[in-house]
């Protein structure tokens, strides 16, 4: 028998995503006020405590060096979580998944309806942190309006990484792994606190090959007003990447839920 | 006149799992406005046969139309004239009762005013009003299921799949999912459901396939079952096995067949009150000597089996 895997109806991906924000609206106050803190305190503790001993990073002063990238990696860790334990929790243990299936909603739509989903989440992260960094008075130029869209789609490609990596777990405790051995390797070796140019050659070239990078690059070109040719490579890798991932994860999420 | 065509019509479907035959090459017809049960015991692929129906799973051969509709090529359309109660609840526990309502018509692109009615009306026909904003965790096992058959006819679905609706209900509770089906199939609603109660599947369905290991071995009404399958009338005896064994060898012409238990025994017959007087008289010492009708459960057993099945 023939099996036609349906394409995408974004309207049903939608209804997807509007259930989540219907879940949301009942506790946003309470979940988006760490959103605000974390950024804070991370200026204060790396910018300002670290900052005391390192003046410039790459001629620029060090809170201002580090803060772009910060930026760019609390949309990694929002868009994460939400594709991650959340959609697995909804998926394996709430059985919320069950349910909407039932409906004309199809495994396709449902993945990219959390898809969208988690870029949202990912990019209120970044608007948070982005909205205390305007206040710490970096970023006031207009080129910075750039940031924006990249809120979301540095958003999305996270959204499409974690969710490929639940696709095929069939345990919650396999997240550890996750997050300990990929997301915190691309927090630390990304650039975001140090220049990747003083490192072996070799960790540059894997570092070109993973996801963080190209978005704290693009970010700190935008904040810096370094406008490059290189910045324009930086989105297209971003932009490729998360193509090829979403329409791998939508399989992906289509095998599991529908076999 | 024409037989009305079949609402869901298979053909030789079929479902593997690895290894496992779940469902093995079966057919069947359903007409519309009725209800229809599969019957059986666990793992005869009642489940697998419905998760088909409702486009949860693929199947790996055969033809298996809803509405005229292929379950493969258009799944949203077939679900979309579908409402949907699994076994094992699946409302949206972030939601209260409500919004588990108004939530679920957005998949059916109700409108916000459509959606609203129709809220209202299901949380009034399924007695839920003063529920209405409570947390759906808060909800007891009964009104769980009530809130899901609700959620299920939010489209006003003309078949309606209840995946063992009543298991795990008190008494109370599924007598009142039981009306609540009834006055759903007079509205004209197909009802499919699988359960291994016979009394809901006397009380309910107007067709049976009765299914054991992948395939369906049985299909009538459940009157025509209990006629064709075992004799009208059951006589049960406990006691002791010497006392059990000898009534059987004194009476063996007089009786249909019969069935051995471990701790009591069946005996099927045409007319179970002489038999019944025969026995009294022959003075053996029983703890209990009971007259009945058959049941599906009789025809279930015959047909099934009594070893364990899982």
């Amino acid at each position: 028998m023939k099996q036609s895997a349906p394409k995408v109806i974004l309207k049903s991906a939608w209804r997807v995503w509007q259930r989540n924000a219907t879940v949301y609206k009942r506790t946003w106050k309470l979940n988006i006020l760490p959103n605000f803190f974390e950024p804070f305190l991370y200026l204060l503790g790396m910018g300002i405590g670290l900052g005391a001993y390192i003046n410039e990073m790459d001629g620029i002063p060090y809170i201002e060096y580090i803060a772009p990238g910060l930026l760019i990696s609390s949309i990694m860790w929002g868009a994460s979580l939400e594709t991650t334990y959340n959609v697995f929790v909804k998926m394996n243990f709430d059985r919320i998944y069950d349910g909407i299936l039932s409906t004309p909603v199809n495994p396709k739509d449902l993945a990219m309806g959390e898809l969208l989903w988690g870029a949202t989440r990912g990019a209120m992260y970044g608007g948070a942190f982005f909205s205390i960094l305007l206040l710490f008075g970096m970023g006031h130029h207009w080129g910075i309006l750039l940031i924006f869209p990249l809120l979301f789609i540095i958003g999305f490609m996270f959204a499409t990484i974690g969710l490929l990596f639940t696709s095929f777990i069939k345990e919650i405790e396999l997240f550890n792994y996750f997050f300990t051995l990929f997301l915190t390797p691309l927090f630390l070796f990304s650039g975001i606190f140090f220049p990747l140019n003083q490192l072996p050659e070799m960790v540059q070239i894997v570092a070109w090959f993973t996801p963080l990078y190209h978005g704290v690059e693009l970010s700190r070109g935008i904040f810096n007003q370094l406008w490059d040719i290189g910045l324009l490579y930086h989105f297209i890798w971003i932009l490729v990447v998360t193509a090829l991932n979403t329409s791998i994860v939508l399989r992906s999420i289509h095998k599991r839920l529908y076999r | 006149m024409d037989k009305p065509q079949a609402i869901v019509q298979a053909e030789g479907l079929t479902k593997v799992y690895g290894q496992l035959t779940a469902v093995n090459s079966i057919d069947f017809q359903i007409e519309p406005g009725t209800c229809y049960g599969f019957l059986g015991p666990n793992g005869a692929g009642k489940t697998t046969v419905m998760r088909m129906i409702y486009c949860s799973t693929p199947p790996n051969a055969g033809e298996l139309l809803v509405n005229g509709l292929d379950v493969t090529s258009n799944m949203s359309a077939v679900k979309r004239g579908i409402g949907v109660v699994t076994q094992d609840d699946s409302l949206d526990y972030d939601l209260n009762v409500v919004n588990n309502l108004l939530v679920y018509a957005r998949y059916y692109d109700l409108n916000r005013e459509q959606a609203s009615h129709r809220a209202d009306e299901l949380i009034e026909f399924f007695q839920l009003e003063e529920k209405r904003h409570e947390n759906v965790r808060a909800l007891s096992g009964g009104m769980k299921r009530r809130l899901q058959i609700a959620r299920a006819l939010i489209n006003k679905p003309s078949i309606l799949i209840l995946d063992e609706p009543s298991t795990g209900l008190d008494p109370q509770a599924r007598h009142h999912v039981w009306s609540k089906c009834h006055e759903l199939i007079e509205q004209g609603v197909t009802l499919l459901l699988t359960t291994h109660y016979m009394d809901e599947a006397e009380q309910l369905c107007d067709q049976i396939a009765v299914m054991d290991r992948g395939i369906i071995i049985k299909e009538d009404s459940p009157w025509n079952l209990i006629k064709t399958e075992v004799s009208p009338q059951v006589i049960e005896i406990r006691g002791d096995a010497k006392h059990r064994n000898n009534i059987l060898d004194n009476i063996r012409d007089k009786i249909d067949f019969h069935e051995a238990l471990s701790d009591r025994l069946l005996l099927y017959t045409q007319d179970a009150t002489s038999l019944h007087t025969q026995i009294q008289k022959m003075d053996i010492p029983l703890k209990m000597l009971l007259n009945r009708r058959s049941s599906l459960e009789d025809v279930f057993l015959k047909l099934t089996g009594r070893g364990l099945i899982d």
